[in-house]
């Protein structure tokens, strides 16, 4: 590990040394919105062609879980920036007691996802050989935790998708379509804060040796740019993956 | 700016950033559950861009980066625009695709 805040000789001052680091990491981050940016188009072109499987399957996912998670993350976003400013100022415990606070919320972030992952697996969402759309509605309304009426509610539009994509199999097929981009985009996204998860670690074992300050915070900076950007693909997810169809449930 | 020329962005702006990201997730939630037709998806888009703005703009300082990296951030953007929209436009304007189920129209055997 190099010195902090030394400068190189390819630099004149601390100061373009720091910025170049920084142009360099948003350059890192331009290749990642193009490459989050096809996986965003495949969701679009299929739910373009199979809007009523789509929204079937968006309404399966649970909006709380979803909603708790969108907050924690932007909390963590938050944390994050504060951690930042803790280490432009020179307060360099707070600079590991944020990143200690940003780490906690990422790994909720994780934990919670790990519930709902588990909960689309006991109800048949899985895509492979037991994926079964209609496995909620089928079943006695307890089954899937639902109360009389959310049950009631998911009957009736089970069988009208059924009905619009002209059978229970053609509406199988085009809602495991959904859930394979469901778990692919929040998986792809998950591994991302599980990338983001071991840098924090990182920076928490540097920050505690008092490495980060005024002078020398290029590390900190670096990784919360790309905390932040993993923030704004969930920010897009949460949306487009649990509340496109909300009103027709 | 502090000594070394970097603009620290004050915990006070942080704080009403948050403030205004969870306003936004709390308003894109209701809206959901209105029933707007077509617009219910032109408007959690456009919630959600106005907070990836702000996360932009504030928590990853790009108001406060120097031109160059903020052209960077923008072109980021070109490009995705240009692979979003010139792909769609074309899914999107295409007539109705031939019938894809397992049995296709006999006409297409015949001539097969």
């Amino acid at each position: 590990m190099h010195r902090t805040g030394e400068l190189y000789g390819q630099y004149k001052t601390l100061d373009q040394q720091k910025e170049t680091a920084t142009l360099g990491m948003w350059i890192f981050l331009v290749t990642e919105i193009l490459f989050f940016g096809g996986v965003f188009l495949t969701y679009s072109i299929n739910r373009h062609q199979y809007p009523t499987a789509f929204g079937v399957g968006g309404n399966m996912l649970d909006l709380f879980l979803g909603g708790a998670n969108t907050v924690v993350l932007i909390a963590s976003s938050f944390t994050m920036a504060m951690s930042v400013w803790s280490a432009q100022t020179s307060k360099k415990a707070w600079v590991t007691l944020f990143l200690i606070a940003t780490l906690i919320l990422g790994t909720v972030f994780l934990g919670v996802k790990v519930v709902e992952y588990k909960q689309k697996f006991d109800h048949h969402l899985i895509p492979g050989h037991g994926f079964d759309i209609t496995y909620c509605s089928k079943s006695p309304a307890a089954v899937c935790g639902l109360s009389e009426k959310e049950h009631a509610d998911e009957v009736k539009e089970v069988k009208d998708a059924i009905e619009t994509e002209g059978g229970v199999t053609a509406l199988n097929a085009h809602a495991q379509l959904y859930f394979s981009l469901y778990f692919g985009m929040t998986g792809l996204h998950a591994l991302h804060m599980i990338v983001g998860a071991g840098l924090l670690l990182w920076l928490i074992l540097e920050s505690r040796k008092g490495r980060f300050d005024a002078n020398y915070n290029t590390p900190v900076e670096n990784v919360g740019l790309y905390w932040h950007f993993v923030d704004i693909v969930w920010i897009f997810l949460f949306p487009l993956l649990y509340l496109i169809n909300r009103h027709l449930a | 700016m502090s000594e070394n020329g970097h603009h620290i962005v004050s915990p006070k702006i942080y704080a009403a950033i948050l403030a205004a990201l969870l306003l936004f997730t709390w308003l894109t939630v209701q809206a959901a559950k209105i029933d707007l037709g077509p617009w219910n998806i032109v408007l959690a888009l456009l919630i959600a861009t106005i907070k990836m703005s702000l996360v932009i703009l504030f928590f990853m300082h790009g108001k406060y980066s120097p031109k160059r990296t903020q052209i960077v951030i923008v072109s980021g953007f070109f490009w995705l625009a240009i692979m979003l929209g010139l792909t769609l436009t074309d899914y999107t304007t295409r007539h109705p695709e031939p019938s894809r189920s397992a049995n296709p129209p006999a006409i297409a055997i015949h001539r097969a």
